[in-house]
Parts: C-alpha cells; structure tokens; sequence
C-alpha cells in the first residue's frame, strides 16, 4: 500500500507545481485590443531583440508611487521597415506610449505608438497592416 | 486660324502614341531567360509573407474552402500538434511549436514562415536561395541530377540511403524560359518540423513541389503544391503565384533570428507574465 501512496504523492506534488502554464511567446489573445492606455513615461530600457523588442519605462503616479511597465514591439525587421531601429530611446528619456494592456491587469502591453522629447511619433503598426497582423 | 487648327489636330493624333510610349516606358523590362536571380521581397509588403495563420493559399481559418483533406492519421498528427496562431490555437501555456525552441523551420515551413527579403543565387549547377528568416539556406540542384527516391529512414541517392535533412533533398528543371520547377524530398516530418504556424503537419513522405516562374525582370511568381499521402489525402496547393518583386541588387538584407537566450529574456519579462495569470508577473 505504501509503494503505491508514495508514487502517488509525488505525482499529485508533480501536478500542482507543473500545472502553471509552460508560458512564452505568445499571440494575440493576451491582449485587450478594444482598450488603449495611454502612459507619460522614462525610458529605463530599450531591448533590441528577437521575437519581440521591448520597451521598459517608469510611470509616476498620482499618488507618487512609481509604476514599471514593459511594452512589446514587433521584431527588428518589421519595426526598421516602420522607421524604428535600435536607437530610437535613450534612457531617461520622457516618452508617451499609448498601447493595449494585456487582459490580466499587469503592467504589460503592446505597443501602438510612442511620441518622443521631441513630439516626433513612432508608430508601431506601420509596416504592418494592423493588429491582427502584428505577430 | 488653319494653323491653329492643324496643330491641334496634330497634337490630338500624337496623344495616344506619347501616352503608350510613357506606358512602355513604366513596363518592365522582358524576364530574362532560364534567370531567376536576383533580391526579392513580398510584393505586396513585407508582411504578406508572414503568414501567421498557415500557408498562404489555405490559412487555418476554419472556412470550409480552407479544410485540408486529412488523412486519419494526418488528423490525428495535427490535433497532437499545439499551435498559438490559427482557428485551433491554444492557449499560450500549452502550445508546443518548435519554433519557439528556435529549432530549424525546415523545409517548407521555411517558405510559409516570415517569408521575406529572398535572395536567390544561381550558376550552372545550382540555385541558392537565401532566406532572411534564420539567416537559412537551401541548394537545389539544376545539374541533371534525378531525383533521390523516398525510402526507409531517408532517401536513396544511387546506392546510398541518405538521412532525412530538415530542408529536404531539391533538384529542379526548366519547365520554359521563365519557369523553374523545383522537386523536394526527404524532409524531416512529424514533429520536427511543422508545415505552418497553424500546426498541420507533414511527414516524412512529403514531396513539394515549387514553381517559380519570373513574370518580367521585376516580378516573380511562387507556387507551392503539398503532396503527403501519409498525412493529406490529395494534393494540395499552399502557395498560390505569390507575388514577389525585384530589389536593387546592392541590397543588403537584415538578420531576422532567433536566438534562445532573447527568446528566454523575452517569455521572463514578457510572454509569461502576459500569458498567465496576474501572479506570474515577473520581479523587478
């Protein structure tokens, strides 16, 4: 009885700890695309990367508090062919990124545009023909 | 007033002429013979290639002229495959495309996946065609090769068996002087490499077919036929005269990768905690 309960147990302690999604890269699903936010913002990173770039920034609340959001661009290839590239932020700098949330409430999104110290804007669906497209 | 007159008449006779002439002038140039060399892109823009919910020709959007014409067992290896994009996606936690793992795409994901800025090189022996996704190439060969033949565990070239390779064996004819007809074999199938993103599947019986032909020195057609009669009851065409058009030829193509330590700070900082619930967010 015993041989039997032991596998058991470590089957069971198996499942409740592997049973958290095997998460990654993702769709479009993660995404409330009939909601866009819009954050002031200070660039904190600018990840030039495969599948997605990211872009990390600080937002000050009302209240003070400090809020650290990461918003996803296409890859590089698609956000050079949109006039992009990996230099486009610099750290410190004041942006403006208006984007869709991710559904969870995480402050998480995908990015529509950013309008830069300067007021120049970088849209991130040029070059592509929408959000449905935008993997 | 005559003057006048005639020169106005003069004016409207030459009208046509000039107008044809400036429209000749916009044609491009006759394609070149048995050449399809050349930078090309997707001639609609760089996005059309990407073909998010499967093959072009027949994506994977649950419309019925879109079904694909399983097998039982092509049924049974498609529903075993769990794909993100397309009308069967599953949620992010639970898909399993290799691509993700950044193993090869293989052949012919290669042509259904972030098809790009196509470079294709070619002398008289061969044709390279570079692709842009995965920095990936494939040889086919025009040298009058025949064809290996599918057998057990690979292909046979002569008296040899061959391994399967994950972009297949290639050899290709002229079917004009404008048309390339390439035949591939031998590729990996089942669950090393997918057709799509949509997760149908191809196996180890598969033969493509491709044809490319150049439509003038600017625009080339791609076609594609799938012919897998493990997993597809019939063929099938999956690209149908994709249009791709001529680039200037001191193009220099950027990388598009992937790289698993990306991909790994990726999912950390953003796939996962996107995907799941509000607890998997990532600590800062």
């Amino acid at each position: 009885m015993r041989r039997k309960i032991i596998p058991a147990l470590i089957l069971a302690f198996g499942i409740v700890n592997f049973s958290g999604p095997l998460l990654a890269h993702h769709g479009t699903a993660a995404f409330d695309t009939d909601k866009k936010v819009t954050l002031k913002g200070t660039v904190t990173e600018w990840f030039w990367s495969n599948p997605h770039c990211l872009l990390q920034f600080d937002v000050k609340g009302d209240n003070g508090q400090v809020v650290h959001w990461i918003g996803e661009t296409q890859n590089p290839v698609t956000m050079t062919n949109g006039g992009w590239s990996k230099t486009s932020f610099k750290v410190g700098e004041e942006i403006t990124v208006a984007l869709f949330p991710v559904k969870n409430g995480l402050p998480l999104g995908r990015i529509i545009t950013v309008v830069l110290p300067d007021g120049k804007m970088l849209d991130a669906l040029k070059g592509t023909s929408g959000v449905r497209d935008y993997k | 007033m005559l003057k006048r007159f005639r020169i106005s008449i003069i004016l409207l006779m030459a009208a046509p002429i000039l107008s044809s002439l400036a429209v000749a002038q916009n044609q491009p140039p006759p394609a070149p013979r048995h050449d399809i060399s050349g930078t090309w892109e997707p001639a609609n823009g760089p996005q059309d290639g990407v073909q998010a919910d499967g093959v072009k020709a027949m994506p994977n959007d649950n419309k019925p002229q879109h079904q694909l014409p399983y097998t039982p067992y092509g049924l049974q290896a498609f529903k075993s495959h769990h794909a993100l994009e397309g009308a069967q996606a599953v949620l992010p936690g639970f898909f399993d495309d290799p691509r993700d793992k950044c193993e090869p795409l293989g052949f012919p994901r290669m042509n259904f996946y972030n098809l790009r800025e196509t470079q294709i090189l070619q002398n008289e022996y061969k044709v390279v065609m570079l692709y842009q996704y995965a920095t990936t190439w494939r040889v086919i060969w025009t040298d009058g090769r025949e064809l290996p033949k599918i057998v057990d565990g690979g292909v046979a070239v002569g008296g040899e068996v061959k391994e399967p390779r994950y972009y297949g064996y290639s050899v290709a004819k002229w079917a004009d002087d404008t048309t390339l007809v390439i035949q591939t074999i031998g590729m990996m199938g089942e669950d090393r490499v997918w057709l799509d993103t949509a997760g149908r599947p191809i196996s180890d019986q598969l033969r493509v077919e491709e044809r490319l032909h150049r439509v003038d020195h600017d625009h080339l057609e791609w076609s594609v036929t799938i012919d897998d009669p493990k997993i597809y009851t019939k063929p099938w065409v999956a690209m149908d005269k994709f249009p791709m058009k001529l680039e200037d030829p001191h193009r220099d193509v950027m990388e598009q990768y992937c790289s698993p330590a990306e991909m790994e700070r990726y999912n950390k900082l953003f796939g996962d905690p996107s995907s799941g619930p509000a607890s998997h967010a990532p600590k800062q």
